[in-house]
């Protein structure tokens, strides 16, 4: 087997594990101070005299108001979460003088109402939250508004006065050395500014998210197709893809290493973890089951396309960019650019969905360097195809596992040997690797376990962050064990989890220590006193009294398999029901310097807010589509009790709020927020708004987290953990191999409910993208090309394909984390997979040990 | 070639200089109008979806040099208020990206069944894709959108 070749070693080769990846920058210490009243970042300049929304106007008619403004208690939680069709509440009174009723709805249209801009100071882009509502409730999302009346900007919406339009050249071998390049063809077409190479970085030739080894672009040899060769500025885009394909590139094709086990038994691995507890070689078991599971390359497949601009100012730039990241983007672009950081201001684009897609970067460098050579500013955007080859991809998995119980069905032994395939470069497929091993045997209690977990190199597509991270694979392979197990010992599937479930007290395969739990006190109790409270067994209970839904007796044809493709009647269709555990670590794991930064100010409003205080809240955390612009909204409201918020836009003028992943954002950045508002609280006890505005800004960190052993995994490597239960009911055309999930039901544990309509999307989502996983999503390879780049070829759920979801919300909360949370978006992701796997099986009776199922899957053994 | 057409509600020209210039890519490169998405431009997401004379099309997929003189309306032109009010209040929209795509989608189906059922809203939702939702609460948005018309003064 051919050496892959790769421009730098790996980490592993370079010596030590190395997974505690370097901290972005650390913010300021955290500071607060009242705001002098021309403070450069703050809303509001008086400097610039006496605008209608400086504080002198306010000595006028509004603040001759009496009563100086001063706090009010946080406002208590909503009684009852709303569900989503109610609409949204009355206006709290507001405080201070009397004023008029908020404006009902609006009635404009085709206008961004509430995108205020309203003075000189505030940024244009700052983004106005209707005044009202707190955390617990679902007030309306401040970007609703602009979304539904296509004025809110895109990264791919976004133009500028002399634009360029950059391409991407990419590599049509998955392995190959560069001879030499040719750009003169390209260049000699008239519009097109310029072309570059690799010989044409600035500054360092490599980055990454953890290990710096993917090259801006290819330096003498491409390791994946698809990877960026040179790039392309010309007048249009169309000019720019034609010049792209005029560049004359001389490769020599080489053998690629596609097999992932072979790259690991060569020794080519970015990461080897292991996990080492008891002995499960003398460990006795009644009865043992062994199988091999896997899954398939799933992709984020976020509708908005990777885009971007680079605007060139004097000596530096500004980047307009989608991303998840801002501030590891920057870390990461300033140094191939070879700018300081300082010279270099990022503001976040409009998102269009993320999933880990955006934690990568993809157009950021190149678009800088060709505004940098150009003098112009750049714009990018990946087609749908381009997108495909342009991001990284959930890692495909093949896992053996054994699993060994005693004659009741409790857990014994866990052995499990998971490779993961990280592709060409490091991505994030360190910290992938320690999710896989960490919680390779889901919330379960077993005393003895061996697990050996590796993130192979290859040359496939480049792998690392989606939703669920590594916790979705191993998922798939512990839930249909567990399933295989209650099968040989004709147990329920609902009991042989209930009888391992983890509870307080017991410990991971780790030896990290559940805790952190305090149950509902509305839950019922416990019959068995003696117990601890067990956070799994409690979700399992609730399936008590959510029955399966019956089969409709007179079914419309659109509803069987096969669907609107009219396939059959309902001969062949059978029935089945299965059940899916997910357990996700929530936030960055394995000692990562994990935090986010906020600051919060606090003036008086003019006559658009009556005279209202306004909380202006800045944070660089990504609005993903997730709503956490109007939770920040809510958690201001709470904490200050004002109505009126104000967010300015997410850049790189704060310090970092760390990714949009990992379910992490309402923990941490949500932390933050909360922590500047509960500063800012105390230091309007001693002032008077009128005297001016006050301003706190806070840096917000989770507890400290350990790495794993490098050789038993031990260690307390999560912050949280967090629980979701899916029972998937299905109808599966046995003779056509098609599958319709006809109801998912999700019991899911999130601590404390922030906002339900937010919270009942991203389950609602991630519990889509499960299914996707399931029965259609993956990217198929072929000696390491990819052969389904389009939407055409990769499917994602349609609207028909998704069945009525019903949720059951569980609030166990966290006492550690801010208002008791546990993050959400993940964890619904995990458990959906294997759920519906389950019912299919179920249906069937056939092992099914590969997602996503496909009909052949289905057709070819016939069920016994 | 320049071609002349209604958009929104305005007479607008657009210069084209390519004979299969997608009426996505004019709308939004040339005409500024960036409302309409562009998430695949294969005809698959529904994303970029108009109404082109009154039906709805993937604008992806229409030549802008077939439109002389037609009329085409987009988010902005196309979808009455309480059908965008009732998408914002029960919280289908997340990222938003499909969200232009899918009120032309469901404008079109509420103007030929007022009062559709879940299954005549996905069968008629199943050209727009949505990664974000899982589309339980664009199907409640609909339901929500139709009472809200169903109320309205013709
Ligand atoms: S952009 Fe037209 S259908 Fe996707
Ligand atoms: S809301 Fe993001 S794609 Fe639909």
């Amino acid at each position: 087997m051919p050496e892959p070749a790769t421009p730098t070693p790996p980490p592993w080769a370079a010596g030590g594990v190395g997974h505690t990846p370097a901290p972005a920058a650390r913010p300021d210490a955290a500071h607060e101070h009242a705001a002098p009243p021309a403070a450069d970042t703050g809303p509001r300049s008086s400097a610039t005299g006496a605008g209608p929304r400086n504080a002198a106007a306010h000595s006028g008619p509004r603040s001759g108001a009496d009563a100086p403004h001063r706090p009010q208690p946080p406002g208590e939680p909503a009684a009852a979460p709303r569900t989503g069709a109610e609409l949204p509440q009355e206006p709290r009174p507001p405080i201070g003088p009397p004023s008029p009723p908020a404006s009902a709805a609006p009635t404009l249209d085709g206008e961004a109402a509430y995108r205020t801009r309203t003075s000189a100071a505030v940024p244009a882009n700052a983004v106005t939250a209707r005044p009202d509502g707190t955390v617990g409730q679902s007030p309306i999302r401040p970007d609703a508004e602009a979304k539904v009346n296509g004025t809110f900007d895109y990264a791919s919406d976004l133009a500028f006065d002399g634009m360029l339009w950059g391409h991407t050249l990419r590599s049509p071998h998955p392995r190959a050395l560069i001879r030499s390049i040719d750009t003169g063809p390209a260049l000699a077409l008239p519009g097109v500014a310029a072309v570059l190479t690799a010989a044409d970085v600035p500054g360092k030739l490599h980055y990454g998210l953890i290990e710096a080894d993917q090259p801006v672009l290819a330096p003498g040899e491409v390791n994946y197709q698809g990877e960026p060769v040179a790039i392309v500025a010309a007048e249009t885009l169309d000019l720019a893809r034609r010049a792209a394909e005029r560049i004359a590139v001389d490769y020599e094709p080489l053998e690629p290493q596609c097999d992932p086990s072979e790259a690991v038994e060569a020794g080519a691995y970015f990461r080897y973890q292991p996990v080492r507890v008891g002995d499960p070689d003398t460990a006795e078991a009644a009865v043992v089951v062994t199988r091999e599971y896997e899954v398939g390359m799933q992709d984020q497949a976020p509708l908005g396309p990777e885009s971007g601009v680079a605007v060139p100012t004097g000596g530096g730039l500004v980047l307009h960019v989608a991303t998840q990241w801002l501030h590891s983007d920057l870390e990461q672009i300033a140094p191939c650019l070879g700018l300081e950081p300082e010279r270099i201001h990022l503001e976040m684009a409009g998102i269009g969905g993320a999933f880990g897609a955006r934690e990568d970067l993809s157009v950021q460098i190149h678009m800088a360097m060709l505004a940098l050579r150009t003098g112009r500013p750049v714009k990018m955007m990946y087609d749908r195809a381009e997108s495909f080859l342009g991001h990284v991809h959930r890692h495909p998995a093949r896992m053996r596992y054994e699993h060994g119980a005693d004659a009741d069905g409790h857990l014994v032994y866990v052995k499990a040997h998971i490779v993961l395939d990280g592709g060409a470069y490091a991505s994030t497929t360190e910290a992938v690797v320690g999710n896989a091993a960490s919680l390779a045997v889901g919330p379960y209690r077993v005393e003895h376990a061996s697990i050996d977990a590796w993130g192979a190199r290859t040359n496939n597509p480049p792998c690392g962050a989606m939703r669920g991270f590594g916790a979705v694979q191993t998922c798939f392979a512990y839930e249909s064990q567990m399933d295989a197990l209650a099968d040989a010992l004709d147990l329920d599937p609902l009991e042989i989890r209930r009888r391992n479930a983890i509870a307080r007290g017991d410990q991971l395969i780790t030896g990290q220590v559940i805790d952190a739990y305090e149950p509902d006190p509305a839950a019922p109790a416990d019959p068995d006193r003696a117990r601890p409270f067990s956070p799994l067994a409690d979700l399992l209970d609730r399936f008590t009294d959510l029955p399966v839904p019956p089969v409709p007796a007179d079914r419309d044809i659109v509803e069987l398999p096969g669907g609107t493709g009219n396939t059959t009647h309902g001969e062949g269709v059978r029935r089945g029901v299965g059940y899916g555990v997910g357990l996700k670590n929530i936030c960055y794991s394995e000692g990562f310097d994990d935090y986010s930064t906020a600051r919060v100010r606090l003036e008086l409003g003019g006559p658009e807010h009556d005279g209202e205080p306004v909380a202006y809240i800045h944070t660089a955390a990504a609005e993903v589509g997730q709503g956490h612009w109007n939770l920040q909204t809510q958690i201001a409201r709470t904490e200050l009790g004002v109505r009126h918020v104000v967010l300015l836009p997410n850049d790189t003028k704060i310090g970092s709020a760390g990714s949009s992943s990992a379910s992490r954002q309402s923990y941490m950045t949500g932390g933050a927020v909360k922590a500047a508002c509960e500063a800012v609280r105390d230091l309007w006890q001693d002032r008077d708004l009128a005297d001016g505005p006050i301003e706190a800004t806070r840096v917000f960190r989770h507890r400290a987290t350990k790495p794993m052993d490098p050789v038993t995994g031990q260690g307390d490597s999560h912050v949280q953990l967090a629980l979701c239960v899916h029972r998937a009911t299905v109808d599966v055309d046995v003779e056509l191999g098609l599958v319709k999930v006809v109801d998912l039901t999700c019991v899911q544990d999130v601590g404390k409910i922030l906002n339900p309509v937010a919270l009942e999307g991203q389950i609602h989502g991630g519990t889509a993208q499960g299914l996707g996983l399931a029965v259609m999503e993956e990217i198929v390879t072929d000696g390491g090309r990819v052969k389904n780049a389009s939407f055409t070829d990769y499917l994602i759920p349609t609207i028909l394909d998704m069945p009525p979801m019903r949720l059951r919300i569980v609030e166990n909360a966290d006492p550690e984390a801010p208002y008791g949370l546990r993050g959400a978006g993940e964890p619904p992701t995990l458990s959906s997979t294997p759920a519906i796997v389950a019912a299919i099986r179920d249906a069937t009776g056939l092992p099914l040990t590969r997602v996503p199922v496909r009909p052949e899957h289905l057709t070819v053994r016939r069920p016994s | 070639m320049k071609v002349t057409m209604r958009v929104d509600g305005a007479d607008v020209a657009a210069e084209i200089d390519r004979p299969g210039e997608s009426l996505l890519a004019t709308l939004r490169d040339r005409l500024g109008r960036t409302g309409s998405k562009n998430a695949c431009e294969q005809g698959e997401c529904g994303s970029c979806t108009v109404l082109l004379d009154g039906a709805p099309v993937c604008s992806c997929l229409v030549a802008t040099a077939q439109c002389e003189g037609r009329d085409v309306k987009t988010v902005v032109g196309a979808v009455p208020r309480p059908v965008r009010d009732a998408f914002v209040q029960c919280g289908a929209v997340q990222c938003g990206f499909c969200t232009p795509g899918l009120l032309v989608s469901v404008a079109d189906l509420l103007g030929r069944n007022g009062d559709p059922s879940d299954l005549d809203i996905r069968e008629a939702l199943a050209g727009n894709l949505c990664r974000c939702t899982g589309y339980e609460k664009i199907i409640d948005a609909v339901h929500t959108a139709a009472a809200g018309l169903a109320g309205e003064p013709r």
